[in-house]
């Protein structure tokens, strides 16, 4: 084999043809006032853009988005960063391996399935409604679905073995003999949480907090399963510009301002993730 | 005091595997649930997978899901798989770029990428349908594919590749005997993440398959957005069932790829 290009070019071809050119156009469609396809007439324009400074419903809801990505990832850091501790420094062995699988397994299966599923136990009538009823005397109805909690809750079960991954990679990394040396010293456990333990798993934490962030943010699949009305973010708005309204240089306008959002939080991040590889 | 967050820690752990895994399990419980109002406790029945086989929409839709993902799996593996390669063999100026272009697919949500293709496509005058499914799948799955034979090539010493060729072997006798054994195992457990990977897909066949002939992701989709029966329970339970059985197999090619 003489040169890279051979066994470069075909995988970057399709990756450029279906990925990088579909992101350029859609930068394009984003600047015209109609899609420049079978003769309809079309200007470059900056309309699009300023639909969404024009109407504060737009920001409003981009700050929706940007919101429910805070809180789940809050709530993911919250949840799994214990538990990527506890499977990294205190179990061992073979009880280790299968209780990571176990993790990490529902991440690797289909996640609009797992989405639904609590739409069954959410619901009225259902599973919880029946739990809570079961263990309290007097009558309460529990219905979560189609509220902003079901959304938090399906997608914080969507992404949170995200955080435990990442941060038990770093976790598993930190030299058990800094700690010791630290103890020795006399320092507290409090201070050796906040001194080592938390400074170097740090990168690792991060990481898993803008794997979490950044599809959340752009969601619209969850809040359209679990949200109902209260399911309308900026995701959702952009999925109806292009399957519902029909405005594709609109949509792909909004698009463009979340791609920009994302761009500006991986770049933000970008330091701290080079650390952790 | 150890002893007692050690517990607490193990507790924790084992509250959240239940978070993860009981919405699961109720959905699996309801499936085989004989009242379609969810009515408990469970009165066990089989009527809703009986009701599945005579579900002509899903039926085809999972065939649709099973061949594409098949498709996208032989093109991303023999693609991918070549690329890593080239990466690790050669050094040569924007080699890096290269290696950095592999995360945008993966690190754009998929809403942007997903209307991009759509728009994109549609320019071109390719029609919403499988094969545009099967391009826009391909290109999710191809990066994942290089990231995890390049994982398994860092470990590859290149002596045995110059060593056969010292012995008179040709390029393509170093490859099949030498090269491609070796990567084996990282390649198999890349070809089941790219079938995973298409399978499992939502966002982009949500927008590239044509209206009525789509994938199963998308027609369950469909189905919850009409109102949810226990038909789509059965069908989830089955997909995923499958699903995880076959990220099991992954977990285990992908550490007996590490430990060799």
């Amino acid at each position: 084999m003489r040169g890279p290009v051979p066994l470069l070019a075909p995988a970057y071809l399709w990756l450029t043809l279906a990925v990088f050119l579909p992101l350029s156009a859609m930068g394009f469609f984003s600047l015209v006032s109609d899609i420049p396809v079978g003769g309809r007439a079309w200007t470059l324009t900056l309309d699009n853009y300023a639909e969404f400074l024009a109407r504060p419903f737009y920001a409003q809801l981009l700050w929706r988005s940007l919101e429910l990505g805070a809180v789940v990832t809050g709530l993911c850091l919250l949840i799994g960063a214990p538990c990527a501790w506890v499977l990294a420094r205190t179990i061992r062995g073979r009880w280790r391996e299968a209780l990571f699988i176990l993790v990490i397994l529902p991440f690797w299966s289909n996640g609009l399935v797992r989405v639904f599923s609590w739409a069954i136990a959410l619901r009225g009538g259902g599973v919880l409604d029946w739990a809570v009823n079961a263990i309290l005397p007097w009558d309460v109805r529990v219905n979560l679905m189609f509220s902003w909690w079901a959304v938090v809750i399906g997608l914080v079960h969507s992404y949170l073995p995200y955080v435990i991954l990442t941060g038990y990679v770093a976790m598993q990394a930190i030299d058990q003999r800094l700690i010791e040396a630290a103890r020795s010293l006399g320092a507290s456990r409090r201070m050796i949480l906040w001194r080592i333990v938390l400074p170097l798993s740090l990168p690792g934490l991060a990481a898993g907090a803008v794997l979490v962030f950044v599809p959340v943010v752009g969601s619209f699949m969850e809040p359209r399963i679990l949200g109902g009305r209260a399911g309308t973010f900026f995701g959702t708005v952009i999925e109806d510009q292009f399957t519902a309204v029909f405005n594709w240089p609109l949509g792909a306008a909004l698009s463009f301002i979340l791609l920009a959002v994302v761009l500006a939080v991986l770049a933000a991040a970008a330091p701290i993730l080079r650390r952790s590889q | 005091m150890t002893a007692v967050l050690n517990a607490i820690g193990r507790g924790w752990l084992i509250l959240t595997l239940a978070f993860l895994y009981l919405p699961i399990l109720v959905m699996a419980a309801m499936s085989f649930n004989a009242s379609p109002f969810y009515r408990l406790p469970v009165e066990f029945s089989t009527r809703w997978y009986a009701a599945l086989m005579g579900n002509a929409a899903l039926k085809q839709a999972a065939w649709n899901s099973v061949w594409i993902a098949l498709v996208t799996t032989a093109i991303a593996t023999a693609l991918g798989t070549a690329a890593a390669i080239g990466l690790h063999r050669h050094r040569f100026p924007g080699r890096a770029l290269l290696q950095a272009a592999l995360y945008p697919p993966i690190a754009i949500p998929w809403l942007i990428t997903g209307t991009a293709m759509l728009v994109f496509f549609y320019f071109l005058g390719i029609p919403r349908g499988s094969p545009a499914v099967v391009v826009g799948h391909v290109a999710l799955a191809i990066p994942y594919v290089v990231i995890v034979v390049g994982a398994r090539l860092k470990g590859f010493d290149p002596a045995l590749e110059e060593a056969a060729r010292s012995l008179g072997a040709r390029p393509w006798q170093v490859a099949a005997w030498v090269t491609l054994p070796y990567l084996a195992p990282a390649v198999i457990a890349a070809a089941l993440f790219a079938f995973a990977v298409s399978f499992d897909q939502f966002v982009i066949s949500y927008f590239l398959a044509a209206p009525g002939d789509t994938t199963l992701p998308v027609e369950i989709y469909a189905a919850i957005r009409k109102g949810f029966t226990p038909e789509v329970n059965a069908v989830s339970t089955i997909v995923i069932g499958l699903s995880m059985a076959l990220m099991l197999l992954v977990a285990r090619l992908a550490r007996f790829g590490e430990v060799r």
